[in-house]
């Protein structure tokens, strides 16, 4: 590895892990087979943490004058919204691996294919989010690096863009608002926390540009992996607790009985 | 046998550990397996003692000098011999920052992953099903999982208490353990200088989140917490817009807040905001999403536009207050 990292000052490359999920006010309706949700007819957008994981990679680069930006997605067809929006946010290139059915795959698969598909890019850096908002396994970043023989460090939330010569240094997010900071030596993973930096908007350039860039298909022989994780059925959650519903869909006359119930039940008032 | 992780910093224990152990007794005891605990550290560690006063067959310390600050490296290094000496049927974390950092690694390095973040199992015939919240808490999923021995668990802090874990005595055990190249080096950890506002001790609290839809709104949430006395608080997407500062942000990775009154506008209710909500004496939720996971812990909702219920509710309560 040290070898090759005198390269890393030259011409620093990160790839970035992204997801295509349910847009999260989307009204989510359980599937005729209950083993996910009818996808068929809501609204996509990119994962969350993904977002910032973009955002995080493109300041290092700026921040290096130098470098490529790859953007990575596994998923359907319909993936290549996340992909172009990306690439006009500015990532270089991207690698689609088409998985059609990508929602019945379990981290561990999802990782492999991913580490088939971008083992040969020998990236300085990838960059995922910390975890999808539709499955929430929060591991396909770590299991990546396991298998492409990198470190790794979860809950990013700062990345010091000031030093970054063969090694970098960040900081992770630990609970009840606790950090730590971490050197690592290069290659490695990191997963990006939302709110690591304010994310840009593409500009009307950036879409324009994007056009013109590549965006490799990759389809891979999906392994079968005996120790996968599979779910059986999804439902809504049991309620717990009896909720005094106010209004009944007024919201105004709602506010008129909350306000009474903050004077005479809760008496706060 | 069940293997359960104990977490610590320095030998001080990580109270939801406690909740692990509680977890792994109970599947032992569905599925007639003993459960024995595991502390990586780099000396005798002084947990030991403490953990073997549970009901649980044996204490492992996994013992190596590179073990006394965490690292995902010397951890794995350190579960992946535990695991293959031991080879347990199970092994049970909760699902804090420290475990989603390593056990995915442990797991992938023996051809395995993680079911994670786990909210309640059922065990039929020897088989476990395991129940996990999807798409951000609005649904449930049952999972069971394939293949062979070893299965990674981790549950969701809150799914078992700690306080529930049968007491015993264990033996305890050392086992020293190699650890090979660390390839990242940890600094001290700290908290970010200065919480100016401390909302530990607030009677009540306006919560703000992502339905506020701009900065401009906070304004609005604002004058509300003004009319009733509240202190302004926010779930995390407002705060990584910086719409409030970071010292307003309930939950997980913010603050734990328990006052009389809580009131949540346009929040879903994820678990990671919920974790630092919840104990409350009084919650409440305005949302225009009926099916939000909000309303699963709120004692009183209103169903509908926040933008249509703040206003009224703000002229009510200066009517109310004259
Ligand atoms: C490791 C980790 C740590 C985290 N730490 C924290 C933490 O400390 N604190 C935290 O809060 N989150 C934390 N999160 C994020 C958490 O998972 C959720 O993403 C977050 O809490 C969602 O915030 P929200 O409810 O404001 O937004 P959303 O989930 O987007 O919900 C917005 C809600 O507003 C409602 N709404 C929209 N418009 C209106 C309207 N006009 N009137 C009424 N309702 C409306 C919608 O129906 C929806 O329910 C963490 C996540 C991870 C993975």
């Amino acid at each position: 590895m040290n070898g090759y990292s005198f390269l890393i000052f030259i011409d620093m490359k990160i790839i970035v892990l992204m997801k295509q999920v349910a847009n999260k006010d989307a009204v989510l309706r359980i599937g005729a087979d209950e083993k996910w949700i009818n996808e068929n007819d809501i609204a996509h957008q990119t994962n969350e943490s993904d977002g910032y994981a973009l955002e995080e990679a493109l300041r290092m680069k700026e921040a290096k004058g130098e470098g490529e930006v790859v953007v990575c997605s596994l998923g359907p067809q319909s993936a290549k919204t996340v992909i172009k929006d990306a690439l006009a946010r500015g990532a270089d290139r991207a690698i689609h691996v088409v998985a059609e059915d990508s929602k019945t795959l379990s981290p561990y698969q999802i990782a492999n294919a991913i580490a088939d598909a971008i083992r040969e890019e020998n990236a300085d850096m990838v960059f995922s989010g910390l975890q999808s908002d539709d499955a929430s396994y929060g591991q396909t970043g770590v299991i990546l690096a396991e298998l492409l023989g990198i470190p790794h460090a979860t809950l990013v939330i700062e990345v010091d863009r000031s030093k970054l010569e063969g090694s970098v240094r960040i900081k992770r997010e630990l609970e009840s608002g606790w950090y730590q900071w971490f050197n690592y030596k290069l290659p490695a993973l990191l997963t990006i926390q939302s709110g690591i930096s304010q994310i840009r908007y593409a500009s009307l350039k950036g879409i324009m540009a994007a056009k013109k860039k590549e965006i490799r298909d990759v389809t891979l022989p999906l392994e079968n992996f005996a120790s996968a994780q599979k779910i059986e059925k999804v439902y809504m959650p049991l309620k717990t607790k009896q909720t005094q519903m106010l209004g009944n869909g007024d919201a105004k006359a709602g506010a008129v009985e909350l306000v009474e119930k903050l004077k005479t039940e809760i008496r706060v008032l | 046998m069940i293997l359960v992780f104990i977490e610590h910093k320095n030998c001080v224990l990580n109270k939801t550990s406690l909740e692990a152990i509680a977890a792994a007794q109970s599947i032992g005891k569905d599925l007639g397996l003993k459960v024995s605990a595991v502390i990586p550290c780099d000396k005798d560690c002084a947990l030991a003692q403490e953990i073997a006063q549970y009901d649980i067959e044996k204490v492992i310390v996994a013992k190596n000098e590179k073990l006394g600050t965490y690292t995902p490296d010397a951890y794995a290094d350190a579960w992946e011999q535990v695991i293959k000496a031991t080879e347990p049927q199970y092994i049970v974390m909760s699902h804090t920052y420290q475990v989603r950092d390593f056990a995915p690694k442990v797991a992938a390095r023996l051809g395995r992953e993680v079911v994670g973040d786990v909210i309640r199992y059922s065990a039929d015939g020897g088989r476990l099903e395991l129940t996990r919240r999807i798409f951000l808490g609005k649904l449930d999923a049952d999972v069971t999982i394939g293949g062979d021995a070893p299965y990674f668990i981790t549950f969701q802090s809150g799914a078992f208490r700690g306080d529930s874990a049968a007491e015993g005595s264990a033996a305890v055990e050392t086992m020293d353990v190699q650890v090979g190249d660390i390839r990242m080096t940890a600094e001290d950890p700290f908290q970010e200088a200065k919480a100016t506002v401390d909302l530990s001790k607030s009677q009540i609290i306006v919560a703000v989140g992502r339905g506020i839809k701009s900065q401009e709104n906070i304004a609005l949430a604002q004058q509300l917490a003004d009319a009733l006395g509240a202190d302004l608080a926010a779930s995390r997407p407002i705060c990584d817009a910086e719409w409030l500062p970071i010292d307003r942000q309930i939950g997980s990775s913010g603050q734990t807040v328990a006052p009389k009154v809580y009131i949540a506008l346009g929040i879903s209710g994820a678990i990671q905001h919920i974790v630092g909500m919840k104990n409350a004496n009084t919650i409440i939720a305005i949302n225009k999403d009926a099916e939000a996971p909000i309303f699963d812990i709120a004692d009183y909702g209103i169903v509908g536009d926040l933008f249509d219920a703040v206003p009224v509710m703000i002229e009510e309560i200066k009517k109310a207050k004259g």
